[in-house]
């Protein structure tokens, strides 16, 4: 239970140094982006809209800094991270309500499967050491060492442009009507195939060569040569003796590479255009879009935050010794 | 940083590749021990990837057929022997922006590699050495840094600096990426905290700068050089992510500049290949040639990583076919076959063996 309290309490104060990062950056930064946008559509923002972005973005300069620190933080409460000027006049907590489903669905599934497949393969790698297994090595490098978005412009080029096997850009097919039927669901599977695969082709070099690395330092352990020497079957050995302790450092690791992944996924959406935060955030950029940009990268914060929690579950559940303690 | 590397070091395991302490070998000394690194091949090729990029960093726009912004009347041509690398909808010479870009990537990795590197290290030595509440205090703001995800962090940072030049997306990339290297150092130095050498040199009234600097430090130089590495990586990736999406200045070329021409061009419904195909392979060669220093690191610190494969083949050929408990430890000697032998009744009277009866 303390480990559980202990992870907590890091998590609050992340979320916490999350939010100051927040609020403090657009008050540092020289200029001011707000005002102009302002101007520009002056007379359409309605009185409240225009309070909540002076307080987002620190223009109510008459207040102290504590006093708009608690109000900045009030108003996140609300839920109000201001309104969109991409979406205009949609606010941008509803912008990133209806794509952060879709973000979460594509990096979860594809994540879980470069996870599996890349711990199986990098397991057998490990353990089959200095056979052919191990030309698979340069390869996951070379994969490890490319940018997502990459692969992702060579996916489409092959299999959107070339072959018109998937489709190149879009979460589903336009004109279908987002619903829980067959034909929404397998359009949504359709355009998802070819975003998804692409990720779990580029990040899975990474898992395989951890795993692969683990097994090699754990393979050499005492337990392992006295689980042989017992004379248990080998696939026992390896998966329970072996991979078992092996797999420990991949669900830490899992916690810390998922903020990298998560960034490589943003930068998919943009290049499939696929209707997710990645994508959301890019057209911010495009129309400098201070109030989703923030925003976006709230969401992600702690959505992040979520998603390790969830990895400590995990762990805690992988590890006895962690729930021993205490 | 992704999971590509393992910084999981097992603590008996010694950095330097030298007991601290204890005599080096004789043998080693010989051997020439300063140079033993460069003896990895893995190491080395990289090295020699690495210094070519650099070369061309430097040369680049002098050695470039044209100029990168010029415009040709030959729009959106393949390679051919004019155009190396074929051209963009205006007419540019692609393979001229590839070597022009070298430069920008070049310096935002190194930049941002020793910066970040130098915050790991006073960091993550501070807290290891320490230990106690300034401890409690680094590790958890480095764990913040690597919990918050940094390219949405970066891309709200350096997206509201207008034309953000070369040193501040250096800066900002820096900012964020110092923790993991940080991480690594702080276990590291914690491990060597208590040993003999470091009590001794307490003993020997010490000064605590002095302890850390002379002592500790040197026996970490494996562990930075690799964190190091491995910020460049991740500082190339970055800055390569953030001019594609047009975060960075586009008027100045780098291999994200080119990328972002191209996609916003429509490089890839006219099918032009030739357009990001070149950028993306000058990138992974840079990565993988990072990767290749960072193995060669791996190895030279972990010996049972650089001797695993190779015993493994030698012992195949004697009809063995290799499980557990077959990574004997290779202190690179100079008769390898020797060594291999040597090794192999070593492990064979050690280990288990699972003779193949099927080959």
């Amino acid at each position: 239970m303390r480990f559980f309290i202990r992870r907590g309490i890091f998590y609050v104060i992340t979320a916490w140094a999350a939010v100051t990062i927040n609020f403090f950056l657009p008050r540092m930064m020289p200029g001011d982006p707000i005002t102009s946008l302002l101007v520009k559509y002056q007379g359409q923002i309605s009185p409240d809209a225009i309070q909540s972005l002076r307080v987002l973005f620190g223009l109510d300069t008459q207040d102290s800094l504590w006093t708009q620190y608690i109000d900045y933080w009030g108003q996140l409460f609300r839920g109000d991270l201001g309104i969109s000027f991409t979406f205009f006049p949609v606010p941008v907590n509803q912008v990133l309500s209806s794509s952060l489903p879709w973000t979460l669905g594509l990096v979860g599934i594809a994540t879980i499967l470069s996870v599996l497949i890349g711990t199986a393969v990098g397991m057998i790698i490990g353990w089959r050491r200095g056979t052919k297994a191990d030309a698979v090595l340069p390869v996951a490098t070379f994969f490890s060492a490319v940018p997502y978005f990459w692969f992702g412009l060579i996916a489409i080029l092959l299999f959107a442009v070339t072959w018109k096997i998937f489709p190149a850009a879009k979460g589903y097919q336009p004109g279908l009507i987002p619903g829980w039927n067959w034909e929404f669901i397998s359009s949504v599977m359709y355009h998802g195939t070819l975003p998804a695969l692409t990720i779990v082709i580029s990040s899975v070099a990474g898992w395989i060569l951890g795993m692969r690395n683990m097994m090699v330092t754990v393979g050499s352990e005492d337990y392992v040569t006295v689980a042989q020497a017992k004379g248990l079957k080998e696939r026992t050995v390896m998966v329970g003796y072996a991979a078992r302790n092996a797999v420990l450092p991949q669900v830490s690791s899992f916690a810390l590479a998922l903020g990298f992944i998560v960034g490589g996924t943003l930068v998919m959406e943009m290049v499939f255009s696929y209707p997710g935060i990645g994508y959301v955030l890019f057209q911010a950029i495009g129309a400098k879009d201070y109030p989703l940009m923030q925003g976006s990268f709230l969401v992600i914060t702690l959505s992040i935050l979520v998603m390790n929690m969830l990895a400590d579950v995990v762990y805690a559940f992988l590890d006895p010794r962690t729930r021993q303690e205490g | 940083m992704t999971a590509t590397t393992n910084y999981e070091v097992p603590p008996e395991s010694n950095p330097a590749g030298s007991l601290p302490g204890a005599p080096r070998s004789k043998r080693a000394r010989v051997g020439g021990t300063q140079f033993l690194f460069l003896r990895n091949a893995k190491a080395l090729s990289g090295l020699v990837i690495l210094g070519l990029f650099t070369l061309i960093a430097i040369i680049g726009p002098w050695i470039a057929p044209y100029d990168p912004d010029a415009f040709s009347p030959d729009i959106v041509q393949p390679p051919s022997w004019a155009h190396l690398m074929g051209t963009t909808h205006l007419g540019q010479d692609v393979f001229s922006q590839v070597l022009v870009g070298t430069r920008y990537v070049m310096v935002v990795g190194f930049i941002s590699g020793i910066v970040a590197t130098i915050l790991a290290v006073i960091v993550g030595v501070t807290a290891g050495y320490l230990g106690g509440f300034s401890d409690e205090v680094l590790s958890l703001t480095s764990n913040i840094f690597l919990v918050i995800p940094a390219l949405p962090l970066i891309i709200i940072i350096a997206g509201q600096i207008d034309d953000a030049g070369m040193l501040i997306i250096a800066a900002v990339i820096s900012l964020t990426a110092w923790a993991w290297g940080a991480r690594v150092l702080r276990a590291q130095t914690m491990s060597h905290r208590r040993r003999d050498y470091v009590e001794a040199a307490r003993a020997n009234g010490e000064s605590t700068p002095r302890i850390i600097l002379a002592e500790i430090l040197p026996n970490l130089t494996a562990i930075i050089a690799s964190s190091f590495v491995g910020t460049v990586t991740f500082a190339v990736l970055t800055q390569v992510t953030l001019a594609f999406i047009g975060v960075t200045s586009i008027n100045d070329w780098s291999w994200g500049t080119i990328l972002y021409w191209a996609q916003s061009n429509q490089a890839l419904i006219r099918g032009a290949w030739w357009w990001f195909v070149p950028a993306g392979l000058a990138i992974a060669a840079l990565g993988v040639a990072l990767a290749l220093v960072n193995f060669g690191i791996d190895e030279f610190v972990n010996p049972r990583l650089r001797s695993t494969g190779k015993y493994a083949k030698a012992l195949r050929k004697r009809g063995v076919r290799a499980r557990v408990g077959f990574t004997p430890v290779d202190l690179g000697t100079k008769s390898e076959r020797h060594a291999r032998e040597q090794a192999a009744e070593a492990t064979a009277a050690s280990a288990v063996i699972i003779k193949e009866d099927s080959k």
